[in-house]
């Protein structure tokens, strides 16, 4: 039941370029009069250039670890571990040390752009007020980065579009206009938080196409979040799975696709409805729905819903250690064989 | 019934005015142009498109919720515009919907079992005592143990609970064709799979029709007989859906067909395949072909023309001057 010291908190190689080190994360939240174990022991390193996709489900953890790092989550959080960006602690640094980091070094996308901009702001006021946060430019200069950065995410009619409204705006074009005021002041981490999943599929796949091109022209370390794999497939060097606030299963994508140990990536693998399957057939699925974090038993998390459970599942939590060379699961009864479990 | 399309629309249009400032007219927002399908008894015919496309205003046009502004919507032998009052209420019994938001479609001050049993009620079927026997079948229909979920309240449910219970619901008058309406879209992919599983296990064992209306082309593969793609108000395409996945004949298929990120890194990145920018408005769209203002293939005909949805071989029909396979046309 207690935190305990995961194997993976031991430093594995660090490649130049390490941006972000994440050590033994948990976040309890208080929701009403309840405590809830909302993230249980994460780490995980990004390097720049690099992407990161976290996948798991609604209230895996994905979301609150990520705003835990970024010091956006509600005073009555309890954060603890390590979260160092170029070797500095970020976990409790006073707001205002936090706020200059924030769109400078780190920033992020969110899945609601309506509810993330100013519907009273013109796009342009947008923008240059992010610019203004952290660079020392003249308002010319700045309306001028603004535009550029509007062509940058390939915004049709830049310079129009910096004089109109959000409503003006398709949703599509409001995710641009989000990830133009995060690349604002050239940040070296980007995290995307399920920025795609409100759009429609061509929407997404030039979204995707677009963080990635930037990602590579600046430079910069991507996190994306996300409940879908295919995503991750397509778009991720390193994937990491989460599940009831656990990381469950970490590899390069190559690998964790082509090895699937942990019977939840692959039931969520397997779920995924393909355009190859005959119509009318049963998706494999595991039934049950994500235990309730705030009544978390002992054992794996996943146990009650696996279909390689055993009794020592369900009395002792299994750790994440590195298996294979950089492939880390956290299962007493793997998946043997690719299809198996 | 005899035999037959259970549903058959022809030419259906759905149009709103929007209005500037001081309720002058300033467009008109051409939703669904002419539309014509049909869905043979048993059948599921998914509806797959974009944001705008019009699926979901041509769902409701099918319901007469609102009116269509023209055209027919014929199901089981009768023409649901030319019906009022009583006589649609009747004929749209063997109708019914599923919606996205199971939270936003229930009403939270009531129970489970209230919430099943409300179609009965209103169209008086039963007595107290066979309504409740009818609900419990019902929440074992949608595997919900009835003795744990009638007294339930939806905020009490998870998603995918709530969407159960929208279903019970929808099931309840013992309906021969239900409109699912991005209905498995905001769930997460275990729950998505459970939910989509229990909407096959229903077809077979009621024999249910489904007009599977969604903007993600493998989920609605996954479930249709016949696929129909719509893009900014009309049919682009139409037929077997295993057909249209292996040779999709209209650029609009190919470029869904690209953008859907793969569950494999060994085939993923075919995306760049796929098209820019963004559907024109509905307001004012393109003359001729409506998807030409983004296709490859344009050429001077499609904006001169309007491309009929003409049938070719293997029960499939294009409405395209120039489709990727014309070898395949009659």
């Amino acid at each position: 039941m207690e935190p305990q010291v995961i194997a993976s908190s031991t430093p594995w190689r660090a490649p130049a370029g390490l941006l972000l080190e994440v050590d033994d994360l948990h976040v309890r939240l208080r929701r009403g009069d309840r405590e809830v174990r909302a993230v249980r022991g994460v780490s995980y390193r990004v390097s720049a250039g690099r992407t990161l996709a976290i996948i798991g489900e609604s209230g895996s953890g994905k979301t609150v670890s990520c705003r835990a790092v970024m010091g956006l989550l509600p005073p009555t959080a309890v954060v603890t571990g390590s979260a160092r960006l170029e070797g500095k602690e970020l976990l409790g640094l006073p707001p205002a040390e936090m706020r200059e980091h924030l769109g400078a070094d780190v920033a992020m996308v969110f899945q609601d752009p309506v509810r993330s901009l100013n519907p009273t702001m013109r796009i342009g006021a947008q923008i240059t007020e992010a610019i203004h946060e952290h660079l020392p430019l003249s308002r010319g200069e700045a309306d001028q980065r603004a535009v550029e950065l509007l062509e940058r995410v390939r915004i049709p009619l830049a310079r129009r579009r910096f004089h109109e409204y959000p409503h003006q705006l398709s949703g599509g074009m409001r995710q641009r206009v989000m990830i133009a005021i995060a690349l604002a002041c050239r940040p070296r981490l980007l995290i995307a938080d399920e920025a795609t999943t409100a759009l429609d599929v061509t929407t997404q796949a030039q979204i995707m196409e677009l963080l990635l091109e930037l990602q590579r022209e600046l430079g910069m370390a991507l996190v994306f979040i996300s409940h879908d794999l295919s995503l991750a497939a397509s778009y991720a060097d390193e994937v990491m799975v989460m599940y009831a606030g656990r990381v469950v299963e970490r590899a390069p994508t190559g690998t964790l696709f082509a090895h699937v140990r942990m019977p939840y990536t692959r039931a969520l693998l397997d779920a995924i409805p393909r355009l190859d399957r005959p119509a009318h057939s049963l998706l494999p699925t595991v039934p049950g729905q994500p235990p309730d974090p705030s009544a978390l038993h002992a054992g794996c998390s996943f146990a009650e819903r696996c279909p390689n459970v055993r009794p020592t599942c369900r009395e002792n939590s299994p750790p994440l250690a590195e298996h294979e060379p950089d492939h880390f699961w956290a299962c007493w009864h793997p998946c043997q064989e690719d299809g198996a479990g | 019934m005899s035999a037959g399309p259970l549903l058959a629309v022809r030419d259906l249009v759905q149009e709103f005015e929007v209005r500037g400032r001081g309720g002058v007219k300033a467009g008109v927002v051409q939703a669904v142009s002419g539309v014509s399908f049909e869905v043979q008894p048993g059948e599921v015919l998914g509806i797959v498109g974009e944001t705008g496309s019009g699926k979901s205003t041509l769902a409701r046009a099918v319901l007469q919720a609102p009116r269509p502004r023209s055209g027919s919507v014929v199901f089981r032998g009768a023409d649901l515009v030319t019906l009022r009052g009583r006589r649609l209420l009747d004929a749209r019994r063997q109708l019914q919907m599923v919606f996205q938001d199971p939270y936003a479609s229930l009403d939270p001050r009531w129970r489970v079992d209230e919430i099943v049993s409300e179609p009965l009620v209103a169209h008086g079927v039963g007595d107290g005592t066979s309504r409740r026997s009818r609900v419990a079948e019902l929440l074992d229909l949608v595997r919900l143990d009835p003795g744990r979920y009638a007294g339930r309240r939806p905020r009490e449910l998870s998603g995918g609970e709530c969407q159960r219970v929208a279903i019970a619901r929808a099931l309840a008058l013992s309906p021969a064709l239900i409109i699912c309406d991005e209905a498995v879209s905001s769930f997460d992919v275990l729950i998505q799979a459970q939910v989509l599983n229990l909407f096959e296990r229903l077809r077979v064992e009621l024999g249910l029709s489904y007009l599977f209306i969604a903007h993600d082309l493998a989920i609605v593969k996954q479930v249709s007989d016949r696929v129909a793609v719509m893009y900014l108000g009309r049919l682009c395409e139409v037929g077997p859906a295993d057909a249209m996945y292996r040779r999709p004949l209209h650029p609009y298929t190919l470029a869904l067909l690209a953008s859907i990120p793969e569950p494999d890194p060994h085939r993923a990145r075919r995306l760049h395949r796929t098209i820019t920018g963004e559907p024109p408005s509905p307001i004012d769209p393109p003359s001729g072909c409506r998807f030409r203002t983004r296709c490859p293939r344009a050429e001077r005909r499609c904006a001169d023309e309007v491309p009929p949805l003409r049938v070719v071989a293997g029960g499939r029909q294009v409405a395209c001057h120039f489709p990727l396979e014309e070898g395949m046309s009659s």
